[in-house]
């Protein structure tokens, strides 16, 4: 059967710019896709707004159905209140809220215009990079729930956490940073005026030396707040370092900079030269500078959410038959809950309801939701799929199972090891092998040449211009860089420490499900007498009631068929064997092949099919076929090319082995049936017997194990926003074929951090001579250090974006 | 040679003045957001383009 073909043009929804697929509803001569999307409309053009579609086009967003009444009754709590409010004097008030779907300038000019929808809100600012937005309203007019529904009714539902009930405020910008800069900049800049007449050696004329004293007195009051202002990081790491009995990069910068402070302190107050001080706010200021860069980098690109945020804030919890939304940090033993469909269980729970089908996907990986019963214990972390069910509080949210299971121990696992990087590694050996040389060269000015002056100028000179900055530095930037380059190609690293590990892969294991077959395209086709367009309409109407995966596949299919809005009478659906109901006077079924009366047959693996009757006819049947990607042979052959090993893990029976045994070369890297468990065996195998870094691509669902212990786990996604906490990287589905250049672009990142580290160990070299023969001033060490620093940033992040722009070409 | 300190003195009253004025800014919030406003200047309150179109 083919669906009917008088679609003539492609229309799209006017307000989020979606194709209209079923059902359009008209208003004003624009055509929506739902009912969302219409009221959104309506809302702006009653208030006068419609200036938002004349922005950027249709950039709106679909409000969803997530939203009920009294969802953010939980607001107006007053310990919950207290939280959220930045600011308030009891009228006016202040609320900074974090919007994660604004995208584009229209919703900086919609969400600027919210007053216009209340007066009693009296303004909002957006800040764009960190996706918040600021209001200030009247409280004695609008309640914070109120406030939350109307940007959640317009589109932009505020993601408040558990973080922000906790106090704590999400990676706020940081300000001091800017102070400390501001001030060892000033600092340096006067030192450095200050200094000019001792480079140019005053004579010993009094009123010479008079100055001179007072130059330097003035020096060494400016260079007080730089010491203990702006330098106080460095020795706070460099101490906490030490305390820790390891060796890190702030450890010889802290002992460069208190041996300058001194020797600069004891030659000025000895009169005995000029000090160093100059060069010790010049160093801290360019060091602070390069941080501060550093920061932003890693600001842009950091998977900030931790565990809380997949929790609810606020539950239903049921009093003698009334709701009330309590928020979760309130919930005792022995509360009732309600929990709706797609609700997450908030805290390990004893279910009163009947039964439930809880969905643990996204803690165990398992995609079949399981079947509990009444008295069965529940966990927290899955969630109810169907109608509500009643639950009753075992433990508290803070001792549950669940978020031990998330705590950063298990899944911030080994493999994140900041010392295995190839930075760390070469620092545990920089940072004491440039002390013993500074130390060595010290000595033997001292006792050797008798030169105490001279030694002490080499020995700091020596940790400042041999400053392993330029080494750190290089693999900061060129990750931090590359990890921007692969999100601008749709692929989303966790952290740059994935891509150093990424470089290093040699085996590339992939799933099946879900991952080489696309879980949202299937290949549909409908088999036995067409369905005359009626019967279409019949088929679209009743699987449209139910939310299982196969009835959504046929809804898609009959996308140009319109659904009737009649009643249905005496629906009905069985888990596992199909829905039926009354149309008219007739019993229409869909379903198994049992469901609607026929002989069991056996269908395809990897293929379902679902028959439909009417009035107990059966017409035939629709056949669902999982689809591979189209780029799947592709891929693999190009990771063949380029020597890496590649296995297929399945969970299905091995139907498709004539098929995928000629694209990945060898039936005995197939390998079918295999369990979760079988799959993570099967990776650590590869791991530790074969001492093979094996990359997995998975889906993140059933296969969240496997992606743990891979050396890189890789989810395949369809919705970037599919996150699963154990992979290392998001792929976008359709760039899968990209896999291979993408390893390659993290090959080449790690030869550009060796080739940085090239330039910095000959400038380390030259410099560290010079310093070693007394001949360096520290003024000169502190400029050649940060122009190292300078080059190596221009170098890294020219080449690492070359040479994103050759691989990723096609 | 009085006139070096009273300089000297001048130069640094003037450098504070200029830290004072950076650390002010920042803590206005100057530096918090450097995308938002340059989109924002963009906008005209009213946008002649669609007024056609919606009355």
């Amino acid at each position: 059967m083919e669906p009917p073909q008088e679609v003539a043009e492609k229309h799209t929804c006017y307000h989020c710019g979606e194709d209209l697929k079923s059902e359009v509803i008209f208003l004003d001569e624009h055509e929506f896709c739902c009912e969302g999307c219409s009221v959104v409309y309506d809302l702006l053009k009653e208030n006068d707004l419609c200036d938002y579609y004349a922005i950027d086009g249709s950039q709106g967003i679909s409000p969803g159905n997530s939203f009920f009444d009294g969802k953010y009754d939980y607001l107006d709590l007053p310990e919950v209140t207290t939280k959220i409010l930045e600011f308030t004097d009891g009228k006016l008030s202040c609320v900074n809220w974090h919007i994660p779907k604004m995208h584009c300038s229209s919703c900086i000019w919609l969400l600027e215009q919210l007053y216009r929808f209340n007066p009693a809100i009296r303004s909002s600012v957006v800040n764009f990079p960190e996706k918040k937005l600021r209001i200030t309203f009247d409280s004695t007019k609008i309640k914070l729930s109120e406030l939350a529904a109307v940007i959640t009714r317009v589109g932009y539902e505020p993601y408040i956490s558990l973080n922000d009930l906790e106090g704590k405020r999400i990676r706020q910008w940081n300000r001091i940073k800017l102070y400390k800069i501001g001030i060892a900049g000033f600092a340096f800049g006067n030192i450095m005026m200050l200094s000019f007449p001792e480079y140019f050696h005053l004579s010993s004329s009094s009123i010479d030396q008079d100055l001179r004293k007072t130059f330097s007195y003035m020096n060494v009051a400016l260079s007080l707040p730089v010491l203990f202002y702006c330098a106080a990081d460095f020795f706070k790491s460099a101490w906490n370092a030490l305390k820790g009995k390891y060796m890190n990069i702030e450890a010889p910068i802290a002992l460069a900079l208190i041996c300058i402070f001194l020797t600069s302190l004891y030659q000025i107050f000895t009169e005995t030269g000029p000090g160093y001080l100059d060069s010790f706010a010049g160093a801290i200021f360019f060091m602070l500078v390069g941080r501060f860069f550093q920061d932003k980098t890693y600001a842009g690109i950091a998977f900030d959410r931790d565990y809380k945020s997949y929790f609810p804030i606020a539950v239903s919890v049921l009093n003698n038959g009334t709701e009330t939304r309590t928020p979760i940090t309130d919930l005792k033993k022995g509360d009732q809950l309600l929990v709706r469909n797609q609700e997450l269980i908030p805290a390990d729970a004893v279910l009163l309801s009947a039964e439930a089908l809880i969905d643990y996907s996204f803690v165990s990986g398992e995609a079949e939701p399981l079947r509990r019963k009444k008295g069965d214990t529940i966990y927290a972390g899955g969630k109810q799929t169907g109608p509500s069910i009643e639950l009753e509080v075992l433990r508290e949210v803070s001792q549950s199972y669940l978020t031990q299971l998330w705590n950063n121990d298990t899944f911030g696992r080994e493999k994140e090891d900041q010392n295995n990087t190839l930075a760390a590694r070469i620092n545990r050996y920089f940072s004491p092998t440039v002390l013993v040389i500074a130390s060595l060269t010290f000595l033997f000015w001292y006792f050797i040449n008798d030169n105490p002056e001279t030694a002490f100028r080499a020995f700091t000179t020596c940790l400042l211009v041999a400053c392993p900055c330029g080494l750190v530095f290089s693999s900061t930037f060129t990750n931090g860089n590359l990890v921007a380059l692969f999100g601008k190609n749709r692929c989303y690293p966790k952290n740059s420490d994935a891509i150093e590990r990424l470089s290093k892969i040699d085996t590339v294991v992939f799933d099946k499900t879900g991952t080489i077959t696309k879980s949202s395209e299937v290949e549909i086709a409908f088999v036995g007498d067409d369905l005359s367009p009626e019967e279409m309409v019949i088929v679209k109407t009743i699987a449209s009631q139910s939310s299982h995966p196969l009835s959504r596949v046929i809804v898609d299919f009959l996308s140009n068929v319109k659904a009737s809005r009649r009643g249905l009478m005496g629906y009905q659906e069985v888990p596992g064997a199909g829905i039926s109901c009354q149309w008219g006077g007739q019993e229409v079924r869909l379903g198994s092949a049992q469901w609607v009366g026929l002989q069991k047959t056996e269908a395809a693996a990897g293929s379902s099919q679902v028959f439909v009757s009417i009035d107990r006819q059966v017409p035939g049947y629709f056949l669902v076929k999982s689809k591979y990607r189209a780029n799947l042979p592709l891929t693999i052959s190009k990771l063949q090319s380029k020597g890496f090993d590649t296995y297929l893990l399945s969970g299905d029976k091995p139907t498709d082995q004539d098929f995928l045994a000629p694209v990945f070369g060898n039936k005995s890297n197939l390998l079918f049936e295999q369990k979760p468990e079988e799959k993570l065996q099967f990776i650590r195998h590869l791991q530790e017997t074969e001492k093979k870094n094996v990359l997995m691509v998975g889906d993140g669902l059933n296969d969240a194990g496997a992606l743990r212990q891979s050396n890189v786990g890789v989810a395949v996604s369809d919705d970037i926003n599919n996150f699963s906490p154990s992979c290392d990287l998001i792929l976008e589905g359709n760039r899968l074929a990209l896999l291979p250049a993408y390893i390659k672009l993290a090959k080449a990142g790690q030869n550009i951090i060796k080739a940085s580290f090239g330039i910095s160990v000959v400038y380390n070299v030259f410099g560290l001579s010079l310093a070693i023969g007394g001949q360096l001033s520290p003024v000169i060490a502190a400029i050649l250090m940060p122009v190292s620093l300078v080059t190596i940033v221009a170098f890294t992040t020219f080449t690492s974006s070359r040479a994103a722009a050759r691989l990723l070409k096609n | 040679m009085t006139a070096i300190f009273v300089m000297l003195a001048a130069s640094l009253s003037i450098a504070i003045a200029f830290l004072g004025a950076f650390i002010w800014s920042v803590r206005k919030g100057h530096y918090d957001d450097d995308y938002t406003p340059s989109v924002r200047i963009l906008m005209d309150d009213k946008m002649p383009a669609t007024k056609k179109k919606t009355t």
